[in-house]
């Protein structure tokens, strides 16, 4: 984490971002390639004010889509686990259809949602929702049967009901493991999205991406590329504040398994 | 605050205690008793069944009859204390503290648990989380937990062994003083600790496992380690520790 080192985290990125325009660019002047294979960097950075408008409403899309798929799939994912917690039977019925349903790649059932539900946001958010739902299902279903067991103990001698010790005790318990599973999700949460995007839409950062593509405006794709870039690690960073701040007994008492250092 | 008011003193005999691991009774017809208001210490080598003796008191596992001398049964009725703290990280320490009445869907009475933090020496600290005190501090606090359910029968497992020797010294004193009156059960593996705070003391050993013929220290806890007696009958018992390990291995 920050402090540590000399440098500040926030400066780091940028020298690492430094870092990286300046290989691309050394690239570019090595090779030779032209505008269309791989524009330069000062092209995209142009192509991204130019397009600034365009760029910024589609970027609203994917980003409702990702938003909207991340507070579902979070509700659901949450709701599951509690039930199959709650449950043993539900557990071993659906246990087994979640894996296969983790089997089955979400892309390839991308053409189906957007056949079912349409080239509208729903499709998306259906996408981002079924990428979503399983890091956080199976992280917090890990975290309730994981409940230290001295604290079982203690809360049998309290006359704990089962209701209250999972409320007061196991829920409370898993919530480390439910946010690193969030963590998780929220870093693939994109994915669904963009995918579902590419499969069939009329607008959102993919769209713009493939349309830019067939038309041969490169720089432009760059440009839609770097944005949800910028989108996902934002979101990313935005979600792991929240749950610190959620959650401050985490870093405290040393009970964190964050997937960032 | 220290005797309690509510608290009418049990006593609890056990019978046809039994409990197989892997196949292997780890005791079996064992019959035990815990004299009502005394303090009743278990001392044995590890993996005796020290613990899971105690655990088949509290009903958490095994087989036996546990009665109680008023002929009520003891869940409900006993207070529960591990070697670890077993403070909830989120909670604060008076969260803590009030922690049995949440789950009982009870109103928490706060006052009283400020009284028992300032009891065991924790006054002020009962808005901070437990990561912000030190083991002893939170050793402290699940003693005071313990009081604060208030109930006339307490289980202790190791309860100061993670703690270093001055501080454990210091949480005896406080112990005996605060659970007088009480019906306690202790499970140490410090034969001082035993005689510190003792009424009777037994060592557990064999496979399946006895009790051996209580030993009686003279006086009322806490004893002083530096009494002769006290250093004469802490020899016995590590040499009877020594043949129980034998025994056992």
């Amino acid at each position: 984490m920050s402090g540590r080192a000399g440098i500040p985290a926030p400066l780091r990125g940028l020298i690492v971002a430094a870092g990286l325009a300046a290989a691309w660019q050394a690239v570019v002047w090595l090779t030779g390639a032209p505008h269309y294979i791989l524009p330069a960097p000062g092209t995209v950075l142009e192509a991204l004010v130019e397009n600034a408008a365009l760029l910024a409403e589609n970027t609203g899309t994917t980003a409702a889509e990702i938003l909207l798929g991340l507070a579902l799939g979070t509700l659901l994912g949450g709701a599951s686990a509690l039930v199959m917690d709650y449950a043993r039977t539900v557990r071993r019925w659906l246990m087994p259809v979640l894996v296969v349903s983790q089997a089955v790649p979400v892309f390839a059932l991308a053409p189906l949602l957007v056949l079912w539900l349409g080239f509208g946001i729903a499709s998306k958010v259906a996408m981002a929702t079924l990428i979503i739902y399983f890091p956080v299902t199976a992280a917090f279903l890990d975290g309730l049967r994981r409940t230290e067991p001295g604290w079982t103990d203690l809360a049998h001698s309290m006359d704990a009901t089962r209701w209250s010790a999972l409320r007061h005790i196991r829920m409370p318990a898993a919530l480390p493991s439910f946010a690193s599973g969030l963590r998780v999700a929220t870093a693939v949460a994109p994915i669904g999205a963009v995918v579902g995007e590419w499969v069939g839409s009329s607008s959102g950062l993919g769209y713009l991406m493939l349309n830019a593509n067939s038309r041969g405006q490169t720089d432009l794709m760059f440009a839609a590329l770097a944005v949800l870039a910028v989108l996902a690690v934002a979101l990313y960073f935005t979600v792991d504040r929240l749950l610190v701040r959620a959650l401050p007994w985490i870093a405290e008492s040393g009970a964190e398994h964050r997937i960032n250092a | 605050m220290t005797a309690d008011h509510s608290i009418r003193p049990i006593s609890i005999s056990v019978h046809a205690a039994r409990l197989s691991y892997a196949g292997a009774a780890l005791f079996d017809a064992l019959d035990f008793a815990l004299p009502a208001g005394q303090t009743t210490c278990l001392l044995g080598p590890s993996g005796v069944g020290k613990t899971s003796l105690l655990r088949l008191v509290a009903g958490l596992e095994g087989a036996g009859a546990v009665v109680c001398s008023d002929g009520g049964k003891l869940p409900g009725r006993y207070a529960w204390m591990a070697q670890q703290d077993l403070l909830l990280p989120w909670l604060t320490v008076t969260g803590n503290l009030m922690l049995g009445a949440r789950l009982r869907g009870e109103r928490p009475d706060r006052a009283r648990a400020d009284g028992l933090l300032q009891l065991v020496g924790l006054a002020g600290r009962g808005d901070d989380r437990p990561a912000s005190l030190s083991g002893g501090m939170r050793q402290r606090a699940a003693l005071a937990r313990t009081l604060m359910e208030d109930r006339p029968v307490v289980l202790m497992d190791e309860p100061f062994s993670a703690l270093d020797a001055i501080t454990r010294y210091q949480l005896q004193d406080a112990a005996a003083e605060l659970l007088a009156g009480r019906t306690v059960m202790l499970v140490t593996h410090d034969p001082l600790e035993a005689l510190r705070l003792g009424h009777r003391i037994h060592v557990m050993a064999g496979r399946p496992a006895r009790l051996d013929e209580a030993l009686e220290p003279a006086g009322h806890p806490p004893r002083d380690p530096r009494d002769p007696a006290i250093l004469a009958l802490q020899a016995e018992l590590l040499t009877r520790l020594v043949s129980a390990k034998a025994a056992t291995a």
